[in-house]
């Protein structure tokens, strides 16, 4: 049990330094930062905001890490939320049910994510031009849903899953914190986890050896419109409306690096789905921190380019070819593969 | 032999089927206005696609176009207001920064054996917040060498007009083919697309051709960041967000094989005239949604994909999982 724990956390002692140099960087520029207080049974703090705030990414980041340890991508769960998001208002708006709402907007997301998966595994198509079919049309179908406006509700119980608390906790927080442990019982409690793996490692060996990839593909892809469909679903309640233009524009890329800075490799294989989740929460502590240190906002994308690179420059097989020394957790390269794109 | 000529031909057949079917409907849309409109409305995506078609056939891609367009208009827009130099100068230095900001992107990817996604993802960051740091406003452009500029045209008979950025696009296209088919740089790229391992063996010099492709992308997005300024007459660091998607889904309108190695320049062409015509449509309709186009391009853009899929497994049958 104990050697469990650590090599759970030795997995993810490199993100979890990273988080905690963040944190103490902010705290010292701004020291009201680990203030935490409780306001009408709910915690307030910018801690809890941070991973209020960064709800919409920590959900998008599960689905894309075992996406990723597919060795695929999945560019379109952007649109896929801003269709969900559509889905929802419209339904809510129509006056169907909270549970019909949810239902059905849940189903969307799953049909989304069975669409990419039969482009992927059935079709044999390259995951990034598979999943680009829907980022391009998504926009436009969530727009067709919404006839263009930004659609809005008041149904107090949509509203509560954005905006609501549940044991002193922002509802999304628990939403994604329960979605999270979920997944990830699910993977590493069953061999799932190590045969999508193996499928990232190898498609063709596994298929070879019993795996019957197809299926595992498929589901990599739903559970990553799934996780979609929560976020599209947290951030309309969040603003109380659909907005089909703008809901979760370029959250696609956030949360492929999210998973990126989490230590998960883009050509496939091993994953951590804690490690993304805290990478997600690594790029909001950023994000709310050049905010709150009245950094001018306008460098946050020049910070976040930096560290992507600093970040790939340490993942980087020349760089550890070099540095053999520097023993990081799991740095058993595997051989590079550059027809990965 | 034949087969490599499929999906260009497969390509050109939908463009003027569809161009038929929308002549049919309203005659007016064969009048040379509406083709000026379309090259000129088009000449920026038109001249980025060319740079992606080249990173596309080597088997990259390249996500931070719409992004260094944005960071030439605000710099542009930028060196003009507070500095008295002439804006040719202008467009030769920020044509030298975006070069080498390609380049760069593309000795990383090279040299760190890093995924071109990711690299030029933190590209896009990175010459985004470049055009931020510059500035957050939209600021115009009132220059007189600008007014200028725009003046030149090639009058068409029937009333349409090619513009400067027309011409240029059309310019680039021309050159584009030629650096494909005729030199040894073109070669090398379509060898690079094949496979990195039997391009090395063959005697590509796979690092150099890396970073002059990136670097060709990065030169001709700054080109088309010119062109977007003169279009719009502004800089605007949000603008031209999505841009980098436009050119890939042109690139793969027009024929070309995203696994890279197959495909042609001019099939871009076509795919952004294809783009192009659906917008105008929908124009000329007045009924339907701008949605529309999003979703009409993204079917568009499946059924190529699995036109291409067919010409491979019928190609390759022995080999699937390519």
């Amino acid at each position: 049990m104990t050697s469990t724990v650590r090599t759970y956390l030795g997995r993810l002692l490199p993100q979890l330094i990273a988080l905690a140099i963040i944190i103490a960087a902010i705290s010292i520029i701004f020291p009201g930062f680990l203030n935490l207080q409780i306001q009408n049974g709910r915690l307030y703090g910018s801690l809890i905001d941070i991973l209020n705030r960064g709800a919409p990414v920590v959900l998008l980041a599960i689905g894309m890490t075992v996406v990723i340890a597919t060795k695929g991508i999945d560019l379109s769960v952007g649109a896929v939320m801003a269709i969900c998001g559509a889905v929802s208002a419209s339904l809510i708006t129509s006056g169907h049910s909270l549970a019909e709402t949810l239902l059905v907007t849940l189903a969307v997301g799953v049909l989304c994510g069975v669409w990419n998966g039969i482009l992927v595994a059935v079709l044999d198509i390259q995951p990034i031009i598979a999943t680009l079919v829907l980022m391009v049309a998504g926009r436009g179908i969530a727009q067709l849903i919404t006839e263009g406006a930004i659609l809005t509700f008041n149904d107090p119980g949509l509203i509560f899953i954005g905006s609501g608390s549940f044991l002193g906790l922002p509802m999304p927080v628990v939403i994604w914190l329960v979605f999270g442990i979920l997944v990830a019982l699910v993977v590493r409690q069953t061999a799932l986890g190590m045969l999508v793996e193996a499928v990232g490692v190898n498609r063709e060996a596994s298929t070879l050896s019993g795996v019957f990839t197809p299926v595992l593909l498929i589901a990599a892809y739903v559970l990553s419109g799934l996780c979609a469909a929560i976020a599209g679903v947290i951030a309309a309640a969040d603003i109380k409306g659909a907005d089909a233009n703008n809901a979760g524009l370029w959250l696609e890329l956030d949360a492929i690096l999210a998973v990126v800075v989490g230590g998960t490799s883009l050509l496939g294989g091993r994953f951590s789905i804690a490690a993304s989740v805290l990478g997600a929460i690594i790029i909001q502590a950023i994000n709310t921190g050049i905010l709150l240190s009245g950094f001018p906002p306008e460098f946050n994308l020049i910070i976040k380019a930096a560290i992507i690179v600093f970040i790939l420059v340490l993942q980087s097989p020349r760089f550890r070819a070099v540095f053999t020394f520097v023993s990081m957790p799991r740095a058993a390269g595997r051989p590079t593969e550059r027809e990965a794109k | 032999m034949k087969q490599k000529y499929l999906p260009l031909t497969a390509t050109i057949l939908i463009f003027l089927l569809s161009y038929a079917l929308c002549v049919a409907q309203y005659p007016n849309m064969l009048s040379t206005r509406v083709i000026g409109n379309l090259l000129t409305d088009n000449a920026f995506l038109g001249i980025a696609a060319v740079g992606m078609t080249f990173v596309i056939l080597s088997g990259g891609i390249d996500l931070s176009v719409g992004a260094v367009i944005a960071f030439t208009g605000v710099f542009l827009a930028v060196v003009l207001e507070q500095t008295s130099i002439h804006p040719l100068a202008a467009f030769a230095l920020v044509l030298a920064i975006t070069t080498l900001f390609g380049a760069l992107m593309g000795a990383i990817i090279h040299h760190l054996e890093m995924p071109a996604f990711i690299v030029t993802l933190a590209g896009m960051f990175l010459a985004r917040g470049m055009a931020f740091v510059l500035s957050i406003d939209s600021i115009p452009i009132k220059h007189p060498f600008y007014a200028t500029l725009k003046s030149f045209y090639f009058k068409l008979p029937g009333g349409g007009r090619i513009t400067l950025i027309g011409g240029l696009m059309l310019l680039v296209f021309a050159v584009g083919i030629l650096i494909a088919h005729r030199t040894r740089f073109g070669t090398n790229v379509y060898a690079l697309g094949g496979g990195t391992a039997t391009a090395k063996l063959m005697g590509v010099p796979v690092a150099s051709t890396t970073v002059r492709i990136y670097a060709l992308s990065g030169l001709l997005a700054g080109l088309s960041g010119i062109v977007f300024s003169l279009y719009t007459s502004a800089g605007y660091s949000l603008a031209a967000v999505g841009v980098e998607l436009d050119a890939i889904t042109a690139v793969v309108i027009g024929g070309t094989l995203l696994t890279g190695g197959s495909g042609f320049v001019a099939g871009t062409l076509v795919g952004i005239f294809i783009q192009g015509l659906i917008q105008t449509y929908i124009t000329f309709d007045g009924t339907l949604s701008s949605w529309w186009t999003k979703i009409l391009i993204g079917l568009l853009l499946f059924a190529f994909i699995l036109l291409q899929k067919g010409i491979i497994r019928l190609s390759r049958p022995e080999r699937q999982h390519a």
